[in-house]
């Protein structure tokens, strides 16, 4: 039999606080296993050799918020079979997307003690809105498990099983008691998608929206019943701003609610 | 050898002290308790270690989206209501690996699945969870295809019933004739006695293996008193339903009023969260995933919790069936209350409330039920009028 190539994975850094990448280093285990298999060729938190594209799968963590990346992205595309971007930030813009929300120059003059030397872009955006994104995977930061079972559908050619669904499924399934429900709690699990495990809700706290909407949410019902819960706009606003803040069903929530 | 002096269909009581010999005679005969205890404000079941798991002297507070635990003025034992779980989680486990395979060259080798049989003890199910359970043998233990791993626990089961001594703010069994009064299905079944000092069970014996159970304990034959106040305290239960739903022709008005414009307001409130399908004890809806490790070798098949609610839920090729929050509401009601009629013979529910308790925004199926019913009353009146209209100028 002859040997297969061994497929290239690279991962590249955007904006981002190396979190999901540092998700990658936890699967250590399961990347032992396959050390044989396949040949990391970019990977800055791991080590700073560098071998040559194409890629067969390019992980991008990290959003835009530059000029000079959002030329580098497509220099990333153009070298990658599979582009799959991992977490909040590449895939929602993340919480630097806050900025989204104000005006940046503003920031900048107030924060920088040379404000000419900083240069970067109005609004922090997901890598999906300057190339073709192949998977998008969730989370701030992404689950680990969820991370193997990516590379592995794409290693295996085979459909990746993250659904799209509610927090909630989730929960349920691990028989955990709704903190709304049964504590008045505000929770997003019913607006989020799955793929944490609905950890919150197991330590009782209500669900923050880490892994962004999921399919056909109903944000402004929500907001509605936790208006009911005593949690004003403003509350709302922010629990809808944290890391998944541009994300459309998000930020549209926030901003009816900001009128 | 203890002599059996109680046989099945006969009346008993037990003392409230010997209940904890209940438990003693179920464990030495291998069962694992499962039964009613507290665990984050709410009581769930759970497998018990004594006695004293059980949650005396506290019941439940139910409305639509909440749940309050409080305490009682007495030490009963079962004083409370359905709460969040309900027993199929044991029965039909949420997430279940039907089996895994190991690459074999060109080939791969199937591997056999450890399915040993837990021999669960339930204690506290209540009438409405006997028909959920007979809803849910109907639908994994009839027909062609059988669930081993259901219809084995299921066979294995020892049930501990208990009649009501109150009914939930949500409970509505009396509309779907479920309950209160626990009448099959079961191997014992209590009813709480709590008058002045006297605290006791008024036990029937529904199997032969309920009344070897009961042998084993001390018990006296029941009075027609006793029996009296048992049957006193179910009417009271009955008369107190917190919901109730109006089952006449209602599968006909279903089926009526697929355009009826309260969907779309049921719409605007649902969340799409599933959290009414995953509750309710009688949905049996499972998606299945293949997951393959890194490196292709092994493989492996798990079912897990489903439901109507999910886009992914109704995708065939080329799309989803019901892409809007309209048409699943309306599926899962359709279903519960209809098509599940003309599927299985009977309703898919029960009248246990869970899903309107669970509900996140407190939406209520008794409530969507009785707007539609008041609007196609309105609009069948309106259309005879018209009738009567047209007839008059036709003329
Ligand atoms: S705790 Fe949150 S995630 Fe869990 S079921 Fe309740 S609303 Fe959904
Ligand atoms: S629905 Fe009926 S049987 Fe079920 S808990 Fe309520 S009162 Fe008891
Ligand atoms: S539909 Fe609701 S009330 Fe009926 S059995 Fe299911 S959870 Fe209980
Ligand atoms: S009816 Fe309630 S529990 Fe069911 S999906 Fe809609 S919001 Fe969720």
């Amino acid at each position: 039999m002859s040997q297969k190539r061994k497929p290239k994975l690279a991962v590249w850094k955007f904006a981002s606080c190396d979190g999901c990448q540092l998700s990658l280093l936890d699967c250590e285990d399961e990347l032992l296993a396959i050390a044989g298999e396949i040949e990391i060729a970019n990977f800055p938190e791991a080590s700073r050799a560098v071998i040559k594209g194409p890629y067969d799968v390019s992980l991008v963590e990290g959003s835009i918020t530059t000029p000079h990346d959002a030329e580098r992205i497509h220099q990333v595309r153009r070298s990658s079979k599979f582009l799959i971007t991992i977490g909040a930030c590449a895939t929602a813009g993340g919480i630097q997307a806050l900025r989204n929300f104000k005006d940046v120059k503003e920031f900048i003059s107030v924060v920088y003690a040379v404000p000419e030397y900083i240069e970067t872009l109005n609004k922090s955006t997901p890598i999906s809105d300057h190339v073709s994104v192949d998977f998008e995977l969730r989370g701030c930061p992404i689950n680990k498990l969820q991370l193997v079972e990516v590379l592995s559908a794409f290693l295996n050619a085979r459909k990746p099983n993250i659904p799209p669904y509610s927090v909630c499924i989730e929960c349920k399934r691990r028989a955990t008691v709704c903190v709304m429900v049964a504590h008045g709690t505000p929770c997003l699990g019913p607006v989020t998608q799955a793929g944490c495990g609905a950890i919150c809700p197991s330590y009782n706290r209500g669900c923050y929206g880490c892994f962004g909407p999921k399919e056909t949410p109903n944000t402004s019902s929500l907001g509605d019943h936790w208006n009911k819960l005593s949690v004003d706009n403003d509350g709302i606003i922010r629990a809808f701003r944290g890391f998944n803040a541009y994300a459309d069903a998000f930020r549209k929530e926030s901003e009816i609610r900001e009128k | 050898m203890t002599k059996l002096t109680i046989n099945l269909g006969d009346k008993a009581t037990i003392k409230s002290s010997d209940i904890i010999l209940l438990f003693n005679a179920l464990r030495s005969a291998g069962y694992s308790v499962i039964g009613p205890t507290i665990r984050e404000g709410t009581i769930v079941y759970e497998e018990l270690t004594s006695i004293d798991d059980l949650p005396v002297g506290w019941t439940d507070e139910q409305e639509g989206g909440s749940y309050r635990l409080k305490k009682r003025s007495d030490n009963a034992f079962f004083g409370y209501n359905v709460g969040p779980h309900s027993w199929k989680k044991f029965l039909f486990p949420p997430s279940l690996r039907l089996w895994n395979a190991r690459k074999n060259g060109n080939n791969f080798q199937i591997l056999p699945e450890n399915n040993d049989t837990p021999k669960f003890a339930f204690i506290g199910v209540r009438a409405c969870e006997l028909h959920a359970m007979a809803v849910q043998d109907k639908v994994f233990m009839n027909g062609t295809y059988i669930d081993p791993v259901y219809k084995s626990r299921r066979e294995h089961a020892f049930i501990v019933a208990v009649n009501c001594g109150q009914a939930g703010n949500t409970c509505f069994c009396t509309s779907m004739k479920t309950g209160p009064k626990v009448t099959s299905g079961y191997d014992l079944s209590l009813t709480e006695i709590i008058q002045d000092e006297i605290h006791y069970f008024l036990v029937e014996v529904g199997s032969e293996i309920g009344a070897e159970i009961l042998n084993q304990i001390p018990h006296e034959s029941a009075e027609n008193k006793d029996i009296e106040s048992a049957d006193r305290i179910v009417e009271e239960t009955a008369k107190n339903m917190g919901r109730t739903l109006d089952t006449n022709n209602l599968k006909e008005l279903l089926y009526n009023n697929y355009d009826n414009p309260r969907w779309d307001d049921v719409a605007n409130r649902c969340l799409s969260c599933s959290n009414c399908t995953m509750v309710c004890p009688t949905c049996f809806c499972t998606t299945v995933e293949d997951v393959t490790d890194l490196k292709g070798e092994n493989s492996e098949r798990w079912r897990k919790w489903d439901s109507c609610f999910t886009v992914d839920f109704s995708y065939i090729h080329g799309g989803s069936i019901r892409s809007t929050v309209r048409s699943r509401y309306r599926q899962w009601l359709t279903h519960k209350l209809a098509t599940w009629i003309d599927q299985f013979g009977s309703s898919g529910c029960v009248g246990c409330g869970r899903c309107i308790t669970w509900c996140p925004v407190a939406i209520d199926l008794t409530e969507e039920v009785s707007i539609i019913r008041l609007s196609n009353n309105n609009s069948e009146s309106l259309s005879s009028d018209k009738s009567d209209f047209r007839e008059k100028h036709n003329h």
